[in-house]
């Protein structure tokens, strides 16, 4: 029995089919197929959230989702956050906050925390909110309380 | 890569069973969060897949005609925990799934899945049988019902044949309706931790009196428990700190921890009896009693 399956999905807007094969994680496919290399490997089994991308604009982990369940489905990475040159506001407030070091963790974090905006918007939350938001990320650099205020100036009502 | 060898996507309850019974080997996928780490692992006895992860027949949560609440076993955690009608009628269920890893993993891993893995420490396992919940099993000659305490045999070892599937998990009114719960998961971590105990507490109280207590633990025993020489003991007695003391003292009867690398037996002991003073104080506190 053929282990192969053509799927049809949309990665950050276009629409694509392409044959993979059932064995394959969605991190496999959108590494080595389609050449986002946003999306990290970290663990491996859904620990480190490194691997964050959304779904239908929901966070799950690429590597604990096998490449046949996107199949109609539209996935967003970071490759498509920067819009016309423009960063998003998100990556903007990493970039503001020094929330970045090493670097890994960031497109997961910057993905997580994207979906966690964008689900929260007009709320007010507070800090320990968005820590549990973002309990599914690990970052081993920045002790996490630049991203945390990354988050919060994402969500400031001025914009 | 995942060392799969075989996979067939079902599209209904009906196909997964057929698929499960024309392959004897094979192991259902749902929402692959243990699944697939065990594949990763090199576990091959997980290599031969059936994938019910978009079956959505078995993905809702509802509320019948007598009140009683329904949760399809493919809904994901995420789903479950912000439902209107569980968070309104038994958001016991809500507050243990929120301690499950993080939100991306609760996006993905389903209810049905976290019971039926049977591990002692599935963190959904206590709110439900502290509630009663009944699950609904299929199988090529059509349904059963069991409640869910009695679905837990053993470390992974849970009442469903090769060819059954899970369908539903009911908890009926009679058993949500005056009552009131606590849930409390004490892990090394805040987030993405496994539970050392986990305790659950749903209680009545009617004049100062604990009209009724259910009591539940996870990782108290090789299975999720209920602590029913317990709540038999305690039934209808006036509500105070001696109560809560005698209930502490009472539950290390009832449970089997054991000594782990995670925590040792002793440890554990401590975990429960504390729990069990202060889960069930705040149930009672959430029902209206007041304690002296």
């Amino acid at each position: 029995m053929s282990l192969n399956r053509t799927i049809t999905f949309v990665v950050n807007g276009k629409k694509k089919e392409i044959n993979v094969d059932v064995r394959q994680s969605l991190l496999e496919v959108l590494r080595e197929r389609l050449g986002m290399i946003s999306v990290k490997q970290g663990c491996a089994v859904g620990e480190c959230g490194a691997c964050t991308v959304l779904i239908d604009d929901v966070p799950i982990d690429a590597c604990l989702y096998l490449a046949v369940w996107a199949d109609g489905r539209s996935i967003r990475t970071v490759e498509g956050e920067t819009k016309n040159d423009e960063l998003s506001r998100v990556q903007e407030a990493f970039v503001n906050e020094g929330a970045v070091q090493c670097g890994i963790c960031t497109p997961g974090f910057v993905m997580a925390a994207t979906a966690f905006v964008e689900k929260h918007k007009g709320r007010k939350v507070s800090r320990h909110e968005i820590r549990r938001g973002l309990a599914g990320n690990l970052c081993r650099c920045t002790g996490y309380d630049t991203i945390i205020s990354a988050v919060e100036k994402s969500m400031d009502d001025d914009h | 890569m995942f060392n799969i060898k075989s996979y067939d996507k079902a599209g209904s309850t009906e196909e997964a069973i057929r698929l499960l019974k024309e392959n004897p080997g094979a192991h259902l996928i749902a929402g692959g969060t243990d699944v697939l780490v065990k594949l990763h692992k090199g576990k091959g006895q997980f290599d031969h897949l059936i994938d019910i992860h978009d079956i959505a027949e078995l993905n809702f949560i509802n509320q019948n005609d007598d009140g009683d609440l329904v949760i399809g076993p493919l809904s994901c955690f995420t789903h479950v925990a912000e439902s209107e009608l569980i968070r309104k009628h038994i958001p016991i269920l809500s507050e243990a799934i929120l301690t499950i890893g993080g939100p991306q993993v609760r996006n993905m891993a389903t209810i049905g899945g976290n019971l039926c893995n049977g591990v002692p420490s599935a963190d959904s396992a206590t709110p439900l049988i502290a509630l009663n919940a009944v699950v609904t099993i299929q199988g090529p000659d059509g349904s059963r019902q069991m409640p869910l305490e009695d679905f837990f045999l053993g470390p992974s070892r849970v009442a469903l044949a090769h060819h059954e599937i899970m369908t539903a998990i009911t908890v009926s009114r009679d058993n949500y309706a005056g009552y009131y719960g606590h849930f409390f998961k004490y892990a090394m971590r805040d987030a993405m931790d496994i539970a050392t105990i986990g305790c659950s507490a749903v209680c009545k109280v009617e004049e100062q009196v604990l009209a009724d207590l259910r009591l539940a633990y996870g990782v108290a025993a090789p299975v999720p428990i209920r602590c029913k020489d317990t709540e038999n003991k305690i039934r209808g007695r006036k509500i105070s700190t001696q109560l809560l003391d005698d209930i502490a003292d009472a539950v290390c009867d009832d449970v089997r921890p054991r000594n782990s690398w995670r925590a040792a037996k002793d440890f554990r002991l401590h975990i429960i009896a504390t729990l069990a003073h202060r889960v069930v104080k705040q149930a009672i506190l959430n029902a209206g009693g007041t304690i002296q």
